[in-house]
């Protein structure tokens, strides 16, 4: 951080209010998870197009193939990533109770690492026939 | 709503729609949509680990009225976010700016997730009847 061309008040970076210098990162992360879900989201498209008219023991051993495993664990991983960093902007943009904000913030982001431990789970249980 | 006394932006019903707008207001929406509709991948999978009852228990619900209503929903709603998220991504870049590029892509967007959504659905009717 340049102090020496910073204008501000150190009483204003105090009390919270200036810049968490955090920005850039989460604008970037957004588009970098973008970029990955234009693949992934083709694949999980062409994915579910095959499982869709398969039973069971053939859907299993479609989601079962390594690369499938694989690009599952990526999707919903990526996704949920980019799904918190979306709705974060969302409710930051709406909700202007600052216990509701917060509130949701971090449900958002309960719900979503819950999603994700919980899918990889069992894409691995699929996967490793447990 | 709000806890502070600030100036409000002027309020949306004030201007006049056009296809930018839309397909800005668009992508948060379809964007929330999507979050939503995530849970539905947790649940498939889920199900798919659980064992035959439970995923054939889950076909049931995604092939009944309201869960293809649903499905055809994300689809779109998935078209939709993918098409214009590029076009965002070509836009960040720098690209796409002048007025006429920026209506014309618009217009694109929305075009091009209708029918990507068509043929998926297409494939999904005619491949031997739904879910």
């Amino acid at each position: 951080m340049n102090t020496a061309k910073d204008f501000r008040h150190p009483l204003k970076r105090a009390r919270g209010l200036g810049s968490a210098q955090s920005g850039v990162s989460h604008w970037w992360t957004q588009r970098v998870t973008a970029a990955a879900l234009v693949f992934l989201s083709l694949w999980f498209v062409v994915t579910v197009l095959s499982v869709l008219h398969a039973d069971y023991a053939t859907a299993r051993a479609i989601v079962a193939k390594p690369w499938n495993a694989l690009l599952l664990v990526a999707f919903v991983l990526t996704v949920c990533w980019h799904a918190v960093l979306g709705l974060q902007i969302v409710i930051e943009d709406y909700v202007h109770t600052r216990w509701k904000e917060v509130s949701l913030l971090v449900l958002v982001k309960f719900i979503a690492v819950l999603g994700t431990l919980a899918t990889l789970m069992a894409v691995l249980r699929v996967a490793l026939g447990a | 709503m709000a806890d502070t006394q600030r100036p409000l932006s002027p309020h949306m019903g004030i201007y006049k729609w056009q296809v930018q707008m839309v397909t800005s207001i668009l992508h948060r929406g379809t964007g929330i949509a999507l979050a939503v509709g995530t849970l539905l991948v947790l649940w498939g999978v889920f199900s798919l680990a659980q064992g035959e009852d439970s995923y054939n228990q889950f076909k049931i619900c995604i092939g009944s009225p309201i869960g293809l209503v649903l499905m055809f929903g994300w689809t779109l709603a998935l078209f939709y976010h993918l098409c214009n998220g590029i076009r965002h991504l070509v836009q960040d870049g720098g690209a796409g700016y002048a007025i006429p590029q920026f209506v014309r892509s618009s217009w694109l967007s929305i075009i091009v997730s209708i029918l990507l959504t068509v043929i998926v659905w297409a494939y999904v009717l005619t491949a031997g009847g739904a879910a």
